[in-house]
């Protein structure tokens, strides 16, 4: 038990979304009502509980205990209630460990996040960080390109590719300069995690990157980060500033012969740079054009350059493959969807935040039992699963597992694992044409199908539901959706089809037709 | 039409120029960098940039008009940009936007007559599970209401 001499830590968040409903107020109103008994406040990334911010945590002999969401106007009760020795109290949660909600996770890639410092070099190497770059710089590039594939580690931006070949593609091309960049561009609704990773551990991100460019044998990277993040931004900046004064970037990285340069690029504010050779587009101070593919950025990527281009995610969780063994990552999961998958619950949600969990977990267990339906307390109609460009589900599919081909035979897609709640209140014709509406506004205008096909769409759409001669529109907009789905060199108009066909299909009445007119 | 404002908008584009030159596909870093110094990219500010960086005019405005970032006239004292993606339409971000643009008397990409707020759309802001959101220059809110709302957008409050 601390007495009142001793100095009491308490725990806030200085994430985001935390801070946007109010974490900095109560930091500082934590400080300042303590006035007189030694305290230090630790500002963390957030939990992934983000219903329950801004959550606050107190040190005490019994662990961290938990008190949510506290508002800035609460903290004066709170402090005089005994928060500080982890007193009983409306709000107090108990030990956050032993909420179920968190105790029931796999937190692999979130493991650190909430809980240190997130620019605390000293918290990160106590909490096993840099573990995975020391035992991958004591492997062969070789050995490291191994151990990922046999992870099973896919891409967690959405398109599920294996890593590790990846890797191996870019390791075996013949060049002198080659680059490792970091797709931050996390434009989709939905997501998150990229973010909270982002701002909650960014080492493991730098880590991540370097362990990459030691396996690929890059000497450049690059983070891409979107302009709407800026906190990410600041974060990361001063991480690698952090980094390079441990001689965890640099020149002879931790003593090796690993030489490695790492850099921040914020985006601006175009949704398709999210799309890997756009980014690079963009990366090259050009247009987010994008390019068609092959030549693949791993052979012809950065200014022409093998390129190793991967997702937050992916990159955040080479760290823990590499200190723990491919075995311990792959020992997670379903069917070639092996480790875990940080899904992220959000729209009208009653508990949405951060779920780390193995693959397989179904989409109900998500949506009901982590996410506890809706806010609003009406009835789950829909949910969108993996971004603008997913997939509309009903209820009835509640039953999928979380795994890339259970996914896909359903039609739908996992993509990053962010899952969108709607209510019995949403209009699907008005989503369907919100679809095709973004892709209109977002497109990069390259391809004819998505250019042309997404201003079309939204046309279709608008006199299927004024009635216009119904049978023969929707054998319009299911032409020009195979077409879009066909013909365009990307997956923003490739899949915006999606989100379009799904609202068709499993909500047909709101477009106020009947299933016979459909078929 | 006096040279002084534009000698010195020169100078000022040029040495944020010097100080991004040497990074590889420098004209984003720069672009901000002349966001950040003087609000927005002045079409004026494009041929100095194409001079420097050995571009055509084409491309370097070409880059400008690609990214919603880089408007190109004056912003107002306040930027308000209300997330209308699927998450936050989910908890009523709709009617935020209305209410946004019947209060202001604007409609999005526009600012207030008298200079106060300029109101943007934004799509996602990374909030997905406390929204709807709202952000204000560089700070978010979450789970913004009606109320809220309103205060955010009363520049003198």
């Amino acid at each position: 038990m601390s007495g009142p001499d001793e100095t009491v830590t308490v725990y806030v968040p200085r994430d985001s979304a935390a801070r946007s409903v109010g974490a900095d107020e109560v930091a500082e109103g934590v400080a300042a009502t303590a006035a007189g008994r030694p305290i230090r406040v630790v500002r963390t990334g957030s939990r992934g509980m983000l219903w329950l911010e801004p959550l606050v945590e107190v040190a005490t002999a019994a662990g961290r205990i938990a008190y949510g969401p506290v508002a800035p106007e609460d903290v004066e009760e709170l402090v005089a209630a005994g928060m500080l020795d982890g007193a009983e109290h409306r709000l107090r949660l108990g030990p956050v460990e032993d909420i179920d909600w968190l105790r029931d996770q796999t937190r692999v890639t979130f493991a650190r996040v909430g809980v240190v410092d997130p620019l605390s070099a000293e918290d990160y190497t106590a909490h096993g960080g840099m573990a995975g770059l020391r035992r991958a710089l004591s492997l062969t590039p070789e050995e490291v390109v191994a151990e990922v594939t046999e992870s099973g580690l896919r891409g967690r931006g959405g398109a599920g590719f294996p890593a590790g070949i990846k890797w191996k593609t870019v390791q075996q091309a013949e060049s002198a300069l080659k680059f490792v960049c970091c797709n931050a561009d996390e434009g989709d609704s939905g997501t998150f995690a990229d973010r909270m990773l982002m701002e909650g551990d960014p080492f493991t991100l730098i880590e991540g990157m370097t362990i990459a460019a030691w396996a690929a044998g890059a000497q450049e990277g690059y983070i891409y980060i979107r302009s709407e993040y800026p906190d990410a931004v600041a974060t990361l900046r001063t991480a690698i500033e952090i980094a390079y004064t441990r001689g965890w970037l640099g020149r002879n990285i931790l003593g090796s012969e690993l030489s490695f340069d790492l850099f921040v690029r914020v985006g601006g504010g175009a949704y398709i740079c999210g799309e890997e050779t756009s980014m690079l587009e963009s990366l090259e101070g050009k247009r987010g054009m994008v390019r068609a593919k092959p030549p693949i950025p791993a052979l012809e990527g950065l200014f022409g350059k093998p390129t190793v281009v991967n997702n937050v995610l992916t990159l955040g969780s080479v760290p823990m493959i590499l200190a723990d063994g491919a075995e311990a990552f792959a020992r997670h999961g379903v069917g070639r969807s092996r480790g875990t998958q940080v899904f992220q619950l959000g729209g009208n949600v009653a508990r949405g935040g951060i779920v780390e969990t193995a693959f397989g977990i179904t989409l109900g267990e998500l949506v009901e039992g982590y996410g506890g339906g809706t806010r609003s307390g009406r009835p789950v109609r829909t949910v969108q699963v993996g971004g603008p460009l997913g997939a509309y589900l009903p209820t009835s599919r509640f039953d999928l597992p979380m795994d890339y081909e259970a996914f896909a035979a359903a039609n739908a897609m996992v993509g990053h694992g962010g899952v969108v709640v709607f209510d019995d209140t949403v209009d699907m014709a008005g989503q369907a044409r919100f679809a095709m509406e973004f892709c209109a506004a977002e497109s990069c205008g390259k391809c004819t199908p998505c250019r042309i096909g997404a201003v079309r769409g939204v046309e279709v759409i608008d006199r299927i539901v004024a009635g216009e001669d119904r049978p023969a529109n929707l054998k319009l907009l299911n032409d020009l959706c195979d077409l879009m789905t066909e013909g365009s060199l990307c997956a923003m108009g490739g899949l915006t089809p999606m989100p379009v066909k799904s609202a068709l299909a499993h909500f047909p009445g709101d477009f106020g037709t009947t299933t016979e007119e459909q078929r | 039409m006096t040279s002084l404002p534009t000698r010195s908008l020169e100078d000022q584009v040029r040495s944020i120029v010097a100080e991004h030159r040497d990074k590889r596909g420098a004209l984003l870093p720069i672009l901000h960098a002349v966001m950040e110094d003087l609000g927005y990219v002045d079409p004026a500010v494009i041929p100095i940039l194409a001079d420097e960086l050995n571009l055509s005019r084409a491309d370097v405005h070409g880059v400008v008009t690609f990214y919603h970032d880089f408007r190109q006239t004056l912003p107002g004292r306040r930027t308000v940009r209300i997330c209308r993606a699927e998450a936050c339409q989910a908890v009523g971000a709709a009617k935020l936007a209305d209410q946004a643009q019947a209060r202001l008397g604007v409609t999005f990409g526009e600012t207030t007559e008298d200079g106060a707020v300029t109101l943007e759309q934004v799509f996602c802001l990374g909030n997905c599970a406390i929204g709807p959101s709202v952000q204000v220059d560089d700070r978010l809110y979450g789970r913004v209401s009606p109320q809220q709302l309103d205060r955010l957008l009363d520049v003198n409050a």
